[in-house]
């Protein structure tokens, strides 16, 4: 009898832990499930049968200049749309990055405890600041703010956007930035200023330099937010589908056209297709920016990041 | 030290310091525009009462409760998935075995793809696929019940783009537990899973409701991947199934601020509903970090 019982003990164990690992691979399932389902609303643009049809969109025609998706001949060329968010994107990073990193580098290097206790909470809080918040503020003030300082047609433009969304972005340089410095062996700062540095020459030449990995993994996530980010540029850069390289002009990204259109498109038709596969192309780079971030991100680094995002 | 390189160094320090306080500066701004604005507006009224005159005046009560209602299913939903995850991944794999990098780079994969595509996944998967298919066994021919956006829709996408949060925090609040207590238990002759229920799971509760807090508040903010799948323009009631529609604050905002018949009247309504979801989100990222730093220093200690 008691030889049964002990069988039944382990096997409640051993049920306990298989059903835990079935479970812990929800992550990994779901992964292989985002890529099939929303690769699978767009297959019959990928395979070019649906269009041939009704529009005549080959690959040539995907990939031109008008994206015109309402109309009664309506064209589907998302380079417009691909333009808008590099754009977007470029604005936000050329903003973002200096600030975060600079930032880090006060509060890890150079700052007292106390205003690190003080600069830290508030990034963090920045960090939980909502999209749609941070888009409202855009919306209402940076974008009267910007049409009066730079005399501007358009109130809601690309610049606008672009500066909106650095403010999503700059946590997340701003954390991994940190990270990467904290990481650091402290004997590299101490051997330093024996060697009769000064603490700014520590930080700018010892400490920044080391950390230029982790410095290269945060500017990946942040480029990858900053491209996937869909309700800031929504309200704040006035959704027009403009090729244009003037950055006060207005712009639709490829995450805001998702954003704005998807609720009115008919089910199944190219338009539906399109998006998805707009969408597809979100994955795929959000995709390998985050390998590629992780390659040079220390997993304990990463926690942190996401942990706190 | 030659003087030029003196000023070079003051320059290079100043200007660290200008970028973190820059930074500070802009969120205390954007807390006191957005509580100038909304101030006036806000009351206990205006949170307990529905929006009246084509969303021109009132309330905003129907929003608040769809919020709540979203994360609540989010929460069952996601918290429990993430936890037992956070416990695989602490207690029954080598950090460094196949499985756990494996596991591991799907967590942060899964963080970091675009809000937007969730809701694309939600569409396709959830409503069109899973919801379709239930529809053709459950529902009578020809009705849809589920195959169409809903709370529960929304709530399961939401769940999964919180999913990495939960790992995360869980994570580390476990591997705070010491080590010692786990092999007191065991050699007392407690098994694993008696172990983890009996001590590693309760000595991590605070990390637990860390993450489930800042699932909240993320779920609570997040607006894009519910676009498509359950969030409604205007309901005059408060859903009671799972398969209602729902208002949700984001995403009133939202439609306030782009798609207004009468942006310039409802100025006050917007900024209020911008308020209360600020101070929301606010508040919860707050007790999570306070939570969080004293659960680092115990680490510490």
């Amino acid at each position: 009898m008691k030889f049964f019982k002990k069988a039944n003990f382990r096997l409640n164990e051993f049920l306990a832990e298989k059903a835990i690992a079935a479970i812990a691979t929800t992550s990994l399932v779901f992964i292989f499930l985002i890529l099939i389902f929303v690769f699978r609303e767009s297959i019959p643009l990928v395979l070019g049968y649906a269009m041939e049809e009704d529009n005549k969109l080959s690959l040539t025609a995907l990939f031109s200049n008008n994206w015109i998706p309402v109309s009664n001949h309506p064209q589907f060329g998302i380079w417009p749309l691909i333009i808008g968010s590099i754009k977007v994107t470029a604005i936000s990073l050329i903003i973002a990055f200096p600030i975060a990193v600079l930032a880090a580098l006060y509060t890890a290097t150079l700052a007292s405890k106390r205003t690190k206790e003080i600069v830290k909470p508030v990034i963090e809080i920045l960090a939980g600041f909502p999209s749609v918040v941070i888009g409202f503020f855009a919306l209402m003030v940076l974008a009267t703010f910007f049409q009066n300082v730079f005399n501007l047609r358009f109130r809601l433009n690309a610049f606008t956007g672009g500066v909106a969304l650095s403010l999503a972005v700059i946590p997340i340089i701003y954390t991994v930035t940190e990270e990467a410095l904290n990481t650091l062996p402290k004997t590299m700062t101490e051997a330093s200023l024996a060697l009769g540095a000064t603490r700014w020459e520590t930080s700018l030449y010892v400490l920044l330099p080391a950390a230029t990995q982790g410095i290269f993994a945060a500017f990946l996530l942040g480029l990858g937010r900053s491209f996937g980010e869909t309700m800031i540029v929504l309200m704040a850069t006035g959704n027009a589908a403009l090729s244009s390289t003037n950055i006060f002009e207005s712009v639709r990204t490829m995450s805001a056209a998702i954003g704005a259109e998807m609720a009115e498109v008919v089910f199944g038709d190219a338009h539906y297709n399109v998006l998805f596969f707009i969408g597809v192309l979100l994955f795929i780079f959000s995709f390998t920016l985050n390998a590629i971030a992780e390659f040079f991100l220390k997993q304990r680094m990463m926690k942190k990041f996401q942990g706190g995002a | 030290m030659k003087p030029g390189r003196r000023i070079f160094g003051t320059g290079f320090v100043f200007i660290t310091q200008a970028s973190a306080f820059l930074i500070i500066g802009l969120v205390i701004f954007i807390f006191l525009t957005i509580i100038h604005g909304g101030w006036n507006t806000l009351s206990l009224e205006f949170i307990f009462s529905s929006p009246k005159n084509g969303m021109t005046e009132g309330g905003i009560f129907p929003a608040i409760a769809g919020t709540f209602m979203l994360v609540f299913i989010m929460t069952i939903l996601g918290v429990p998935v993430g936890t037992i995850t956070a416990v695989f991944l602490c207690e029954y794999v080598k950090k460094s075995s196949p499985v756990a990098k494996i596991i591991r780079f799907a967590v942060n994969t899964l963080a970091g793809i675009p809000s937007i595509v969730f809701g694309l996944f939600g569409l396709g998967f959830f409503i069109q696929f899973v919801g379709r298919n239930m529809d053709k066994v459950l529902s009578p021919p020809g009705e849809l019940i589920w195959g169409q956006p809903s709370l529960i829709w929304a709530g399961l996408t939401m769940a999964l783009l919180t999913l990495p949060t939960v790992i995360i925090v869980v994570e580390e609040a476990i591997t705070s537990v010491p080590r010692e207590w786990r092999e007191a238990s065991l050699a007392l002759g407690a098994t694993k899973w008696e172990t983890i229920i009996r001590v590693v799971l309760p000595n991590s509760i605070t990390g637990i409701l860390t993450g489930t807090i800042l699932a909240v508040s993320r779920g609570a903010g997040e607006v894009a991947p519910i676009l498509f799948t359950g969030v409604a323009y205007f309901l005059p009631y408060i859903p009671t199934r799972v398969t209602d529609q729902f208002m949700q604050l984001g995403y009133h905002i939202y439609v306030m601020a782009t798609q207004s018949t009468n942006v310039e009247k409802t100025l006050g309504i917007q900024y209020a509903t911008t308020l209360v979801l600020l101070l929301l989100t606010f508040i919860l990222n707050f007790i999570a970090i306070i939570i969080r730093y004293q659960l680092r220093k115990k680490r510490i200690a």
